[in-house]
């Protein structure tokens, strides 16, 4: 049998920064000594539309998309998202969320109403579940931008790889003058 | 060696920097457009956007013929534009290598159709190479321009969004430096394509796709896994990466080369296995080939002919027809969900302009560009989208077809690039044959919706250098209109205005608007307004600034679910006043 590679989907509305978040998530991987492959949709669905990024790593990774019903973690930048993509999961799944709702067309039309009960309805599903306040803790930690890299550090405290590639990665893929507070909002992730 | 990890497109400009391109040309599409944004920081390449796909193809063939190493980049529907010089360059053949990458989109994540390129490279006869990960984009990007230049023939690389969009690890290689320096050569008889010319190509070109099948059946591009003898699988690009997914244990063809196919491989491979399938996306290419071969396979009578594929898609096809166990892991669902599609950007300029259009009740043919979102509702102002060009012809086409007060009611709307990319032709055949629609023509300055790219009207190269800019008021009475205005989309009533009189004129006119997309930086860059903010006490609730859809407007219910109030996030708002000239009791300040 092969070994078993971990399935990442990260979750979002367009230009909420799931890119970036998912090339620094593959960059650690990738100094982790594994076998790496991502793949979004860049384009028309980027314009606030629903996004969803798929990373996986182990010895060796074939398809670049995470086969339907084998996502091992869920890492969701937006409430409304995170839920709809549950089905991608096996049951057993760890599911990462920030608290944080963008209400779509319908809803901001008022013709629709943002589900209120999704928290409850994640968790009853997923009781590997953790609502992550990205935004308050990132402005604790320094800047509320690094919002995603508080999320960033909870998941990575539930993946198995050193917190060295962690860093190398973020001094990587960070501009040099926002390295202090994202590590500081890393670290604050983590720790949860 | 150093390694990376790379998109797919990324590794493919990494290819053609490596294998000593000199010269690039392409028009942006999804998924291809990185390609070219990757080559202009590889400052041995001569990277530039073109107009059209086929002006791109144009400008590789003079590169080739010139004896560089050229590029040429553009997604699936752009190689219809480029067809023209396509299917004759097969005749030609090259001087330096020439490579034409083509992206096509399965599952039309960003596209308006789901073509299949690998039927192009039949028609042309020509080779075609379909890399499965961005290590194969790479070496097959190399490899492609050796083939070219040893069998004299443009050679085709075909990615999918997946492979374009996806990354994986590639390792890194020098660029060659021993090609011949480029020079001009004449060579008519290759090169002059008239009849007499012509025929003496046309055989060599059947013979060329002969010796290629039979270097195919050698050659490690193809390349045969065998394990269990039970079923074999032909597959290539991303789906190999599926089929290695769910069927481990399967022996594959991996084809690195989809046309010509290897035929005396072909046949090996399948006397060695039970059962021959053939999995891939969209059209039953290689299983046309391979039935005419008179070898049994099962292909498209369990996998679908539409849409992309995935590995469990593949697995439910499978499970379909007995070749695998029924899955008894019951999946995850969740109830309907309020749908999040794209929608225009706060502040988009191109907003207000389809609001009024739906008030004035104009029969738009549409065109492709973010004004496509114009469609969506609440704004629901278009009616036709064909391919980039069309609005303008079809308004032309549709208005000889209707009496007059019909005729007032079509606008032809446009973006600057795609008026650029095809549009000229088609007002230059409004204005002569004199027919009465109306173009609105949308000049954000820029390609929006591929991710912002320079076109001939921005007044920039790819390579962010200063360069003329065409004034397209200037070209359009150039071409015949006589009626040629611009006016500002934020200013609701002006427009308004404009709009009704133009549709009103019983001859072609064209309406110009003037606002930059709101996502632009630097010399033409987007300067945001006073920012806005609904009263609560003068809101009556009365929904009138939801009508235009903007994302920076937000419902609000009250307790009793009945009644509500609007509501500006201010973190979105970028003061384009549009709702602001909606609101008859001035809530918003
Ligand atoms: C033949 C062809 N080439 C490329 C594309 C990809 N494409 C879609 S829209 C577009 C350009 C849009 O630019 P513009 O007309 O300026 O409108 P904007 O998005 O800026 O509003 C392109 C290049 C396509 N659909 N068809």
């Amino acid at each position: 049998m092969r070994e078993k590679v971990t399935n990442i989907l990260l979750v979002g509305v367009g230009g909420q920064g799931t890119l970036l978040a998912s090339e620094i998530l593959s960059e650690t991987f990738m100094l982790a000594g594994f076998d790496v492959k991502k793949s979004e949709i860049h384009g028309m669905s980027q314009r606030g539309g629903s996004v969803v990024s798929h990373v996986r790593f182990g010895r060796e990774v074939a398809s670049p998309t995470v086969p339907e019903g084998e996502g091992d973690v869920l890492f969701g930048f937006e409430l409304l998202e995170a839920y709809r993509y549950l089905p991608l999961l096996h049951s057993g799944a760890k599911v990462v969320v920030n608290d944080y709702r963008i209400p779509p067309p319908s809803v901001l039309l008022g013709q629709e109403v943002y589900p209120d009960d999704l928290v409850a309805r994640i968790r009853q599903r997923f009781p590997d579940f953790l609502l992550v306040d990205g935004l308050h803790l990132a402005t604790e930690a320094g800047n509320p931008k690094a919002a995603n890299t508080v999320l960033l550090g909870a998941v990575s405290k539930r993946l198995t790889v050193a917190e060295e590639h962690w860093l190398a990665a973020l001094e990587k893929m960070v501009p040099a003058k926002a390295l202090e507070v994202n590590i500081r909002a890393f670290h604050r992730g983590r720790a949860l | 060696m150093e390694r990376a990890i790379l998109s797919g497109n990324e590794a493919i400009a990494r290819g053609a920097y490596e294998a000593g391109v000199l010269v690039a040309s392409a028009y942006p599409g999804t998924p291809s457009t990185e390609i070219l944004e990757n080559v202009i920081n590889y400052s041995e390449i001569n990277a530039s956007w073109a107009p059209n796909e086929k002006v791109a193809l144009e400008v590789a063939i003079g590169a080739s013929f010139g004896g560089a190493r050229a590029l040429a980049c553009m997604k699936h529907v752009g190689v219809n534009v480029a067809a023209d010089p396509l299917f004759t360059l097969s005749y030609t053949g090259v001087r330096g290598g020439l490579v034409l990458v083509v992206a096509d989109d399965p599952e039309m994540h960003s596209s308006q159709n789901e073509q299949d390129s690998r039927n192009y490279a039949k028609f042309a006869k020509v080779p075609m190479l379909e890399p499965a990960d961005s290590h194969e984009c790479k070496e097959f990007t190399r490899l492609a321009f050796e083939l070219s230049e040893q069998f004299d023939t443009p050679v085709m690389l075909r990615s999918v969004t997946r492979i374009s969009h996806g990354k994986s690890i590639v390792t890194l290689a020098e660029r060659v430096e021993t090609l011949p320096p480029p020079a001009l050569v004449k060579d008519a008889p290759k090169l002059v394509m008239l009849p007499g010319n012509a025929r003496v190509r046309h055989p060599k070109v059947e013979e060329r796709i002969v010796n290629l099948s039979v270097w195919g059946s050698s050659s490690a591009i193809n390349r045969l896994e065998m394990h269990s003898a039970a079923v074999g699988v032909i597959c290539s690009g991303v789906v190999y990466q599926y089929v290695k997914e769910v069927l481990p244990e399967a022996s594959i063809l991996k084809l690195g080369m989809v046309h010509p196919l290897p035929h005396e491989l072909i046949r090996n491979f399948s006397s060695k296995v039970k059962t021959l399938l053939v999995i891939e996306e969209l059209d039953p290419f290689i299983e046309e080939q391979v039935r005419a071969m008179g070898i049994k396979v099962v292909g498209k009578e369990l996998f679908p002919l539409c849409g992309e594929l995935s590995p469990g898609r593949i697995r439910a096809a499978l499970e379909q027809g007995g070749l695998l166990p029924k899955s008894t892991i019951a999946p995850v669902t969740v109830e309907k969900l309020p749908p999040r599609p794209p929608n225009m950007c706060p502040g988009c300029p191109h907003r207000g302009v389809f609001y009024l259009l739906n008030r004035l009740n104009a029969y738009v043919t549409g065109d492709i560009g973010c004004y496509t979102l114009g469609f969506l509702p609440p704004l629901n102002a278009m009616d036709t989208c064909v391919c980039m060009g069309a609005s303008i012809s079809t308004a032309s086409g549709i208005v000889r077809a209707l009496p007059r007060a019909e005729q007032q009611r079509v606008v032809a709307v446009i973006g600057d690039s795609t008026f650029l990319h095809t549009g000229v032709n088609s007002l230059m055949e409004m204005a002569w044959n004199q027919a009465p629609a109306t173009v609105l023509i949308l000049d954000n300055r820029i390609t929006a919706m591929t991710g912002r790219q320079e076109n001939p009207a921005s007044g920039f190269t790819l390579g962010g250098e200063v360069a003329p800019e065409v004034n397209i008021a200037e070209l359009c009475r150039t071409l015949g209109i006589r009626h040629v205005v611009t006016v500002d989309p934020y200013d609701l009533v002006a427009t308004r205005q404009v709009l009704e009189t133009e549709m009103a004129r019983p001859e072609p006119s064209v309406i110009i608007t003037n606002r930059p997309c709101c996502l632009m930086k630097g010399e033409c860059r987007f300067e945001k307004g006073q920012l806005l903010a609904v009263d609560p006490d003068k809101c009556t609730g009365c929904k009138a600034c939801l009508r235009i859809g903007c994302p920076a407007i937000e419902w609000q219910p009250s307790g009793d679910g009945k009644h509500g109030k609007a509501y500006i996030d201010p973190l979105l708002c970028t003061g384009c006043t549009v709702c602001q000239q909606l609101c008859k009791i001035n809530a918003i300040n």
